[in-house]
């Protein structure tokens, strides 16, 4: 029989896989041809990562060398791109003009990296990260220039960890909230990251890219959407991929989002196949090689005349980048009853997550410790039944079978060399002899041992080893975590997150150890205050960890419905916004309008998607939200003061609406109130506010830590001032120094019953500390001193209803 | 199964929530932290409760109101005497779909 022609385009990894098994199988049924628009054969791919960060040589990564191709007398076409096919007449032509005729021919084009039609992407410099050429191009730069990365992917990454090894100055640029968003979750994407910053690179999440800017037709830098520019030398973009799909959609071969392929890697034409990235699989499209070697086989077969048939598996996917040790399979996201195991350990990195559906493993994802990785996969593909192991499974392999873990046996097991406390290197022996020659509470053990003196993350380890050493001698301390989620007090964790420079819920969850994903609403509404609080420029506020009242900007009713106080500054209103508020209570059918206990109107029933509109309306007469629903400060209550009483001994209103202004819009551990009167009759009840100014004919006193809530309590004396200005500083100062130590949900007495008079006196009479304290405050306000119903009220579409099936169920 | 499509994944915030209307009263679609997507009564059984303004964590809400937690999953309250019910959601290419039939028929068991 005479051998038939295949001609193949696309000297890839995956028509080089057919070849492999047409040589072995059955070398007499096809003279091949090979096509490739590369000028070279064909070469392992994804080893251009190692090559880029010089842990190996293009020689190495070669699959099929010049050899391969001679010995089995396959003709070579490098360099030579197919541009045409008549499938009737079964021909290809190239761009050299040469017309091949063909009995089967096989597609293995690949896919084109996606460019961003930024303006600028056609400098030069810009590239994207497919080929030998872009590889070397990168490995060109030398020390002390500069790279930016468009995309956080797996490409994207494994570019910018090369280059960096290089000693190039790179910056990743990604436009979502984590790292490789496909493949791992935000705590995993967290460690990454962190990860990658400890290697040197920059990495900038939620950043837009606008423009490409260039000098002499070559690129200078990339301009993001907020107006940064990061300088750079080269730029990659590695941002996707498409399937090759041109020239099969021009040849007529059905083509959606990649060539239309059945179980035999059929196309839609006859005699024509295809395989790997090119291709769309029952509506799926490949990027990763492990299922193409599986359509390779199975197209092998069908040009062998054998039955065999493409099955999509689940995938598992690594980063090549030394030092990451990352790891994910399955499915992760999306869908209906998964329940999720975590494990965290801080002091390795160590984050790991398995998620669970009608008793199988369905995904994982593991950072730090990827070990288990393989076993897992295993368990995910075979459908293992894993309710047997479901307690220990987290533990991996090696504890199935044995017994519970229990942490105090494990403490006991440990040798005495172990190291327990990391900060100061201190080992378990050591604090096990202090423990018998006589420190027997934590705190004995931290003075003379060292031991949890530091960051305080060993503390529960160090608590564990008096229990184990001690036995029923040793009570366990009783200082409540903040929930369930964690072994913490809201003081330790405020504490950690300043000295640990926590800056994010992900770096908390898993620096801190958090037991559960993203927290509880118990302890997320404290952490997200925790981190603006103290890193107003790094962490913005997140809406979703606030409860209603604060991400609605309205008060929730028992119906339902919302309440709306625009503020009054001091107390203080006229006539126009009296009426701006009449026409609203009128416009949005307003049930109840009331004078509040904080000197201002509250229009009471106004229906949820109607909020934007009406703040709109009281926006345009100048109106702001009050923050009757904030941890922040709600309200400066004022008496008529100099201006009209015939006591008055100051401007009571002016200072009053002076401090409404300094401090609207910040967040507070809990609501902050203030009252000024202007004289000591006190018709301003300033004596029992959070802070309470009260004028005398020498000043001002200022008081601190009232109450008149749940509990009444009159406010205590912080300091006697001769100006205006300085009862505004030490205000502003008292409310900072709150804000930066307070436990969230304590109110001010509470807290400075807590910390003592004292201690907030001494902090504030130091007019260095007083300085700072008013500096750290005037930041936050320049994030934070802005109306959220002016933002919200653009955003008009969030409050309604995603969809109305009213009319669709009647049907 | 009639499924519609009600919109766009991205139209609802990560660990937040939006709803949608039917004749038998709001449903609230959930979207977790890690991007699942859930669909139950927007109805708190102890008080009524908006639940789709409560705090989403893991694959439970928190009711605004008075703090009951529901998981997602089963729509059991936890440690409290009550559920929600849940419809089956899909995702597909960046859109959220319900199943229609299925909306009626439970909301109004
Ligand atoms: C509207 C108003 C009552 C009124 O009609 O006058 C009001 C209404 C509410 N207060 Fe108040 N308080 C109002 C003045 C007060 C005052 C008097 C004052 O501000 O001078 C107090 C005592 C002073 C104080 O703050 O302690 C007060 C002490 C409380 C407390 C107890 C706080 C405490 O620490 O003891 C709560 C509960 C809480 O915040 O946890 C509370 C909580 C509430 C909430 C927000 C309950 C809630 O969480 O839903 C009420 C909202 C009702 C609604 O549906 O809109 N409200 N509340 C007042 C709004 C003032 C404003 O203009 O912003
Ligand atoms: C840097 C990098 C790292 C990667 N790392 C991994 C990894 O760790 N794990 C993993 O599983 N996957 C990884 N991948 C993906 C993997 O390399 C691809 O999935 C695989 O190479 C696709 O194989 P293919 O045969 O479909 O296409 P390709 O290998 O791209 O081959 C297609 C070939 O067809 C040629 N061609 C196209 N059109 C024509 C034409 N008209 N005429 C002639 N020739 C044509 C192209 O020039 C190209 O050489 C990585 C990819 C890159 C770029
Ligand atoms: S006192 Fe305040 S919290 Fe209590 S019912 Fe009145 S408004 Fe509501
Ligand atoms: S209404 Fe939901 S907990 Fe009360």
């Amino acid at each position: 029989m005479s051998k038939q022609r295949l001609i193949i385009i696309g000297a890839g990894m995956a028509s080089g896989r057919v070849i492999e098994h047409l040589v072995e199988t059955a070398p007499d049924a096809y003279d091949i041809t090979l096509f490739n628009a590369e000028p070279r054969g064909n070469y392992n791919r994804i080893m251009l990562s190692p090559v880029l960060a010089g842990d190996k040589t293009y020689e190495e990564i070669v699959t099929h060398d010049d050899a391969f191709y001679c010995s089995h007398k396959i003709d070579c076409r490098f360099g030579q791109k197919v541009t045409a096919i008549d499938t009737a007449a079964k021909t290809v032509t190239s761009d050299t003009g040469e017309v091949l005729a063909y009995d089967k021919l096989l597609f293995g084009t690949g896919s084109n990296p996606f460019i961003i039609p930024l303006p600028g992407h056609d400098l030069e410099g810009v590239i994207a990260y497919r080929d030998l050429e872009d590889t070397q191009a990168m490995m060109g730069l030398g020390q002390g220039n500069r790279a930016v990365v468009i995309g956080g992917g797996l490409l994207g990454l494994e570019a910018a960890a090369g280059m960096a090894a290089r000693g190039v100055d790179v910056t990743v640029v990604h436009i979502m909230g984590h790292l490789m968003e496909r493949q791992l979750d935000p705590a995993a994407g967290y460690l990454l990251r962190k990860s990658l910053e400890e290697k040197g690179i920059t990495i900038r999440l939620e950043a837009n890219s606008k423009e490409i800017v260039g000098k002499d037709g070559k690129v200078r830098a990339l301009m993001l959407e907020d107006g940064t520019e990061l300088p750079c030398d080269l730029l990659v973009m590695a941002v996707g991929i498409r399937p090759n799909t041109a020239l099969a959609a021009e040849a007529g071969l059905a083509v959606g989002r990649g060539i239309h392929v059945d179980d035999q890697m059929l196309t839609s034409v006859s005699d024509v196949l295809a395989v790997g990235e090119c291709v769309e699989h029952d509506g799926a499209l490949f990027g990763l090689v492990a299922p193409l070697y599986d359509q390779a086989k199975v197209a092998a077969q069908t040009l062998m005349g054998n039955e065999a048939a493409f099955v999509q598996k689940t995938l598992s996917t690594k980063l090549k980048v030394t030092g990451c040790d990352l790891f994910s399979a399955g499915d992760f996201a999306e869908g209906e009853g998964r329940e999720d195991i975590v494990f965290r350990d801080p002091a390795r990195g160590v984050y790991k997550r398995l998620v669970i559906e009608a008793g199988k493993l369905v995904g994982a994802v593991m950072y730090g410790d990827t070990a288990d990785g393989n076993w897992f996969f295993g368990l995910i593909k075979d459908g293992t039944d894993i309710e047997e192991m479901r307690e220990t499974l987290i533990f991996g392999p090696a504890y199935q079978g044995g017994v519970a873990a229990d942490p105090l046996s494990a403490v006991a097991a440990l040798p005495p060399e172990a190291e327990i406390c990391g900060c100061n290197g201190i080992c378990k022996g050591t604090i096990v002899d202090a423990i018998n020659a006589g420190a027997t509470d934590l705190g004995a053990v931290k003075a003379t041992t060292k031991a949890s003196a530091s960051c305080g993350t060993c503390t529960g380890l160090v608590e564990q080893l008096l229990q184990v050493t001690l036995g029923d001698d040793f009570q366990m301390p009783t200082a409540q975590p903040i929930c369930g989620c964690c072994d913490l007090t809201h003081e330790d964790v405020r504490r950690l997150i300043k000295a640990q420079e926590l800056k994010s819920q992900e770096a908390v969850w898993q620096e801190l150890g958090w037991k559960t994903l993203n927290g509880c609403h118990v302890c997320r509404p404290a952490v997200n205050f925790y981190l603006l609080a103290d890193w107003p420029l790094e962490y913005r506020d997140d809406p979703q960890s606030r409860f209603v009242n604060e991400r609605k900007h309205a008060n929730i009713q028992k119906d339902g419905t919302f309440s709306v106080v625009p503020r009054m500054w001091g107390g203080i209103t006229n006539p126009a916004e009296l009426r701006a508020i009449a026409d609203a209570a009128d416009k949005y059918n307003v049930p109840t309008v009331k004078v509040t206990g904080g000197q201002r109107i509250d229009l009471l029933g106004v229906k949820g998607e109607d909020l934007p509109y009406i703040w709109a309306d009281l926006n345009k007469a100048g109106l702001v939200s009050g923050h009757a629903y904030s941890k922040g400060l709600r309200t400066v209550k004022t008496c008529v003061g100099t201006d009209h009483c015939r006591f008055g001994t100051q401007d009571s209103t002016g200072l009053g609406i002076k401090l409404e202004q300094a401090l609207w819009g910040s967040w507070t551990p809990h609501k902050v109130k203030l009252a000024v009167s202007g004289c000591p009759r006190n018709c301003a009840e300033a004596t029992c506010k959070d802070v309470g100014i009260i004028c005398v004919d020498s000043g001002y006193q200022v008081s601190v830590a009232g109450a008149a809530g749940m509990d009444v309590k009159e406010t205590e004396r912080l300091v006697d001032v001769a100006s205006e200005a300085e009862a505004i500083d030490w205000t502003v100062a008292f409310v900072q120094l709150y804000r930066e130590n307070a436990k969230y949900l304590d109110r001010p007495y509470k807290w400075v019953a807590k910390v003592g008079l004292d201690w907030v006196k001494e902090r504030l009479d130091d007019p260095a500390e007083r300085a700072r304290l008013i500096e750290a405050f005037e930041l936050s306000q320049s994030i934070y001193r802005k109306d959220p119903w002016a933002e919200h009220a653009a955003k008009a579409d969030a409050f309604q209803p995603l969809a109305d099936l009213k009319l669709e169920a009647a049907k | 199964m009639s499924w519609i499509d009600i919109g766009a994944l991205e139209d609802i915030p990560l660990r937040g929530a939006r709803t949608i209307k039917t004749a038998l009263g709001c449903v609230a679609v959930f979207r977790t932290g890690a991007g699942e997507v859930f669909a139950a009564s927007d109805r708190c059984p102890h008080k009524g409760g908006p639940l789709s303004e409560g705090i989403v964590h893991g694959q439970s809400v928190t009711c605004p109101l008075h703090n009951w937690v529901f998981d997602l999953n089963t729509g059991a309250a936890k440690g409290e005497d009550g559920s929600i019910a849940t419809f089956p959601v899909r995702v597909e290419s960046g859109r959220i779909l319900l199943d229609a039939a299925e909306l009626t028929a439970r909301s109004a068991a």
